[in-house]
């Protein structure tokens, strides 16, 4: 009979993970019979797949995550956002103004400008074209005020953790509103300036300490620490 | 055959080389990755007198335009010399042999990366040689391929790179700057550890068949030797400050 293999190891490019029959997920790929991985990361082996958690690369759009991004230009009938990623974000101006609506340029500069922060939804994405965005749907749209905090893409599922344990307990203990874009971007405001620096404190933390088992209770502790 | 200098001893009565080494044995090498904060990804090795900085950039917008592939992504490498990397200064700009090892380099490593997944992209790999020694383009390799790794570029393997080659008519690992200069055969390999594939191939002399199979087999054990220590540099890098490894 085949060892099982340890459910969780730390894996680099090439590293050999399982010959069981599995399906694949992310970051892995089949090498004949063996299931190997293609990034530095965390090989995850459930019953029926395998995959590897990534701890670094860029951002790849998805359909519907939530992604920050800042307006790069103006065009025509649409406006093309930086999301961290490489590809630009395309909105559209019949996604703010409704369909069938021709908005001048001016009305579209009025609306949104280049250097605005807009908080949206990844609403198609093909091999062929940008990624289409869109901010029509609640919550969405121009973001006005915060800090803006550039982190690993890879580190955003530990910092929204398992049904965002990790972002609720920092936005709990620290009263800071936590905008996650799934691109790495996220957007922190806070009445207080303590709580502010606390919870960026606690953004870093899970960045450069997302690999670590015993994370939530490390940034447990910092929370419950005065002062930062 | 083939040798320019005699005035070198190359290898000694002992099987000991003239800096010190015996035939089997590689220089000292260390990796570091994740040396530089601006570039996605980067490493710097030493490889005996070669110390070698890469940066890699990307998955991003191709420019020029027309340079992109709707399919699939491209990779592109600049090997460059510093003026100060060799002992009389080198003109700084792109010379035949800095384009050829660009060129080889790129193949190397294009069958490891997967880069059908970030089509209209280019990933860019710059390798500067900050001081010259013999086995640049196998050392910017091995710095090459740490370096796509730590930017997160999907890959099917490592690749690790390793020279072999002939000096005073013994077949000898990893050949430095004198043996390139004074002996008889020279062969970078570049390989893929898991996979067993060699993605590179070069052969500067003349070796009989059986030599160039024996060459090829031991080029391999320097590779592998490698590839240990490219792991290490990763490791140290994402694992470590953790028990489980």
């Amino acid at each position: 009979m085949k060892k099982r293999e340890p459910k969780k190891r730390y894996v680099l490019p090439g590293d050999f993970i399982t010959t069981a029959p599995l399906r694949l997920q992310t970051n892995v790929v089949l090498e004949g019979k063996r299931i190997i991985s293609t990034t530095i990361g965390l090989s995850d082996i459930s019953d029926d797949s395998a995959r590897v958690i990534s701890l670094t690369g860029g951002y790849m759009p998805k359909i519907d995550d939530l992604v920050i991004g800042t307006i790069t230009s103006v065009s025509g009938n649409s406006w093309f956002a930086d999301i961290n990623s490489c590809y630009q974000g395309m909105l559209l101006g019949q996604d703010v103004f409704g369909r069938g609506s021709y908005p001048t340029a001016t009305e579209m500069r009025e609306r949104l400008d280049k250097g605005d922060i807009v908080f949206a939804k990844i609403a198609n994405f093909d091999r062929q074209r940008e990624p289409l965005i869109s901010i029509a749907d609640k919550n969405l749209g121009r973001i006005d005020s915060g800090e803006l905090v550039r982190i690993s893409p890879t580190r955003i599922p530990r910092l929204i953790g398992k049904r965002g344990s990790m972002i609720q307990m920092i936005e709990a203990s620290t009263n800071a509103t936590l905008t996650v874009g799934q691109n790495g971007l996220v957007v922190v405001s806070c009445e207080e300036t303590n709580g502010l620096l606390k919870a960026l404190a606690a953004i870093r933390m899970v960045d450069e300490q997302a690999h670590l088992v015993d994370l939530t209770d490390r940034v447990k502790k910092m929370l419950e620490n005065d002062g930062v | 055959m083939g040798g320019r200098e005699a005035n070198v001893v190359l290898l000694d009565e002992n099987g000991i080389r003239s800096d010190g080494r015996k035939v089997n044995e590689t220089r000292k090498v260390t990796i570091k990755a994740g040396v530089l904060k601006n570039a996605n990804g980067s490493a710097y090795i030493e490889f005996g007198g070669n110390k070698i900085l890469a940066g890699v950039f990307g998955p991003r917008d191709v420019h020029p335009k027309h340079m992109s592939n709707p399919d699939t992504g491209i990779l592109r490498v600049r090997y460059h010399m510093e003026p100060f990397s060799v002992g009389e200064r080198k003109k700084p700009a792109p010379s035949r042999r800095e384009i050829e090892i660009s060129k080889v380099i790129k193949e190397a490593l294009e069958p490891a990366v997967m880069l059908e997944n970030f089509p209209r992209t280019a990933v860019d790999v710059f390798l500067e040689v900050l001081q010259a020694d013999g086995g640049t383009r196998c050392a910017a390799l091995d710095a090459a391929s740490v370096a796509l790794a730590d930017a997160g570029i999907p890959m099917k393997d490592m690749v690790c790179a390793c020279a072999a080659g002939k000096a005073a008519d013994a077949l000898i690992l990893d050949v430095n700057n004198e043996e390139d200069q004074a002996g008889q055969a020279d062969m970078p390999i570049g390989y893929m550890p898991n996979l067993g594939k060699i993605t590179l191939l070069q052969l500067d002399g003349v070796l009989t068949p059986d030599e160039y199979k024996k060459c090829i087999e031991l080029g391999l054990e320097g590779c592998k030797q490698v590839y240990e220590i490219q792991k290490n540099a990763l490791r140290e890098k994402y694992f470590s400050s953790s028990d489980n490894s």
